[in-house]
């Protein structure tokens, strides 16, 4: 028991293996390798140029490495081809925008079954429940152009939480934001985390990366260096609880 | 597998996303929408006119003139009995009039004219371009006057004028007849007489015969050719002819029109697929970032060209059904402007027109949904 317990707790959700990626004569990263662990929370940064984009689009199954692996939830997507990719997203990946993205039509928990839609099967109560668990409940029927950068951006964290993914993918998650949105969006993600979701943030924002307990700085397509970040007061409490609470009501 | 009662709650969202996608972005799909409906205006007008040109424009021939003669076979006269007899071979319903025209000289003032015998209120069914001053006769012994011959006989309706001949037995013939009237066509008829043919019968003491019948008959010339055989196997006597600067020229106009009317409706067709995959193609360009989320949501090619498609198929079945019931109203006011007279309606074209409307608009989907289907899911990642 004791066994599996260790087993699960350093269970490997991504790793990039030597990755290279070139656009010809241009290399967008050059043998970046780094780990990240199941429930682990990682930033990575980097100033313009620096091959976060690239990254990303990699990380988020839209794009493939010119050499090295990429392994996600133990499978290597680095050869995989383009409608293959589209499975693992559907199946293993929650993508927060930085534009939030949302179905300018579709009401806010219809944004929501869209995830479900291309995923199994639509629910709307559970849709409806991934709203209240971002705070949303009572604007679950509001058109985007009637929820404020904030509050559609929530919609977009519920929208990634929906089919449980194994790696929740942010790109620049308050860069569209105020201050205030932003911390309401951060709590969530500390939320999320607390309650054990794996999760990797791009961003530029040194406040937004110090939430990770990780970074991981590129600089000219190249890894720079991998900082461990403190614990932030109010992380650790939490956790425990009401992770496995939510856990058990997705299962 | 999942449960049939889930898996119809998947197909009833994608109907859900699909009208809200219409309802919601009405301003958009209206301009579709209204594309599509203009074409299909127009090919239904167009197909209802093709179809009832053939009817409209042969009536519209009938007013030129007879399109069939009945003469004898033997090359003698025609027995009315025979004409009679082969007029029970003809549709009722497509006689407009059938007339006898029997030849005759006459002289007055020692000068020779020719006579003509025939029914005055047939010829006008069959020769309604006859422009007559004066009256058309009522009264025994009344005649019309060729213009022509009127001009050198210095006659004016309401003269009297003696007149003599020699019928076919040889014996001679006099009497009197009075004009009441003088007629114009421009052709050989200026220059005769025309009379009732009982009163030249009574005149020359010779009855029952005409040297030739003129009918006038609505129908296409294939139709004619048909018929005309049809008589003379019946009727052997008598040799059936089609006037064939008619119904030849009937023929190619109606070919003509046709071809014009096929060649209007096809650019119509292009036209509207044109426009169609014009406004497609803009929602697609529109809708890049809808469609990479989508696609980053895990959607595949198969279900954003299905969700386009699908969304084609409505506008083409919309479109089609309103230009169907525009289609109708458009082909009758075509048809009363150019022909001055209504279009018979047929409304089983208007299921035709939608199929083919809808076909059109899922053709013109083609290159966006392709176009579509290649929207790289990594656009929706920081703006790109």
């Amino acid at each position: 028991m004791l066994d599996a317990q260790t087993d699960a707790a350093t269970e490997k959700t991504l790793e990039i293996q030597g990755i290279t990626k070139s656009f010809g004569a241009v290399h967008a990263l050059s043998d970046i390798s780094f780990t990240v662990n199941r429930g682990e929370w990682i930033a990575i940064m980097g100033p313009s140029g620096s091959g976060k984009t690239t990254m990303i689009n990699i990380i988020g199954c839209m794009d493939r490495p010119t050499s090295g692996a990429v392994i996600l939830d133990g499978e290597d997507v680095s050869s995989l081809s383009a409608e293959e990719l589209t499975v693992i997203r559907r199946d293993k990946i929650g993508l927060v925008f930085q534009q939030f993205h949302l179905v300018p039509y579709l009401t806010a928990v219809e944004n929501v079954m869209v995830a479900q839609y291309y995923h199994s099967l639509v629910d709307e109560n559970e849709a409806l429940q991934a709203l209240d668990r971002v705070g949303l409940l009572e604007r679950a029927r509001h058109l985007p152009r009637q929820l404020s950068g904030g509050e559609q951006q929530r919609v977009c964290v519920a929208r990634a939480l929906i089919n449980s993914p194994k790696l929740i993918l942010a790109d620049e998650p308050t860069g569209n934001l105020d201050e205030s949105n932003g911390k309401i969006v951060m709590d969530l993600f500390r939320q999320l985390h607390a309650e054990g979701s794996t999760i990797v943030v791009v961003t530029h924002d040194p406040d937004v990366a110090a939430c990770a307990e990780k970074t991981i700085v590129l600089e000219y397509g190249r890894l720079a260096r991998i900082t461990d970040n403190p614990p932030q007061t109010g992380k650790v409490e939490q956790a425990g609880e009401t992770a496995q609470t939510t856990l058990d009501k997705q299962a | 597998m999942p449960p049939k009662t889930l898996k119809t709650k998947n197909k009833t969202f994608l109907f859900r996303m699909l009208a809200m996608s219409l309802v919601r972005r009405r301003s958009r799909m209206a301009v579709a929408l209204v594309g599509i409906a203009i074409g299909a205006t127009v090919l239904l007008g167009m197909v209802s006119i093709s179809y009832d040109i053939p009817r409209q424009m042969s009536l519209e021939f009938r007013s030129y003139g007879a399109n069939m003669v009945f003469v004898s076979a033997a090359g003698a006269q025609v027995a009315l009995a025979d004409a009679e007899q082969a007029r029970k071979l003809l549709p009722a319903e497509q006689l407009v009039g059938m007339t006898p025209f029997r030849y005759l000289n006459i002289r007055h003032n020692r000068v020779p004219y020719t006579a003509v015998g025939t029914d005055f209120a047939a010829v006008q069914k069959t020769s309604p371009y006859w422009q007559v001053s004066g009256e058309w006769p009522k009264g025994p012994n009344e005649v019309l006057a060729g213009a022509d011959a009127a001009e050198y006989a210095r006659l004016k309706p309401g003269m009297e004028l003696a007149i003599d001949g020699v019928n076919s037995k040889g014996s001679r013939f006099r009497g009197k007849i009075r004009v009441s009237g003088v007629v114009k066509t421009g052709g050989k008829e200026d220059g005769f007489f025309f009379m009732a043919l009982p009163d030249m019968e009574k005149l020359t003491g010779e009855s029952g015969v005409a040297d030739v019948i003129e009918l006038s008959l609505s129908a296409a010339e294939a139709d004619l050719k048909q018929l005309a055989g049809a008589v003379h196997e019946t009727v052997p006597s008598l040799e059936a002819r089609l006037v064939r600067r008619v119904t030849q020229s009937e023929a190619a106009v109606l070919g003509k029109l046709k071809m014009l009317v096929t060649l209007v409706t096809g650019i119509v067709l292009v036209l509207t697929m044109i426009c169609v995959a014009t406004t497609m193609m803009t929602v697609v360009m529109e809708r890049r970032y809808e469609i990479g989320l989508k696609k980053a949501l895990g959607a595949g090619s198969r279900a954003i060209a299905r969700e386009f498609l699908a969304e084609g198929l409505v506008l083409g079945l919309a479109g089609g059904l309103l230009g169907g019931v525009c289609g109708l109203l458009f082909a009758q006011l075509i048809s009363v402007e150019v022909f001055a007279r209504t279009v018979s309606l047929r409304l089983n074209f208007i299921p035709v027109t939608v199929l083919v409307s809808a076909l059109v608009t899922m053709t013109a989907c083609f290159w966006p949904v392709r176009r579509a289907m290649r929207v790289d899911p990594a656009v929706v990642l920081r703006g790109e």
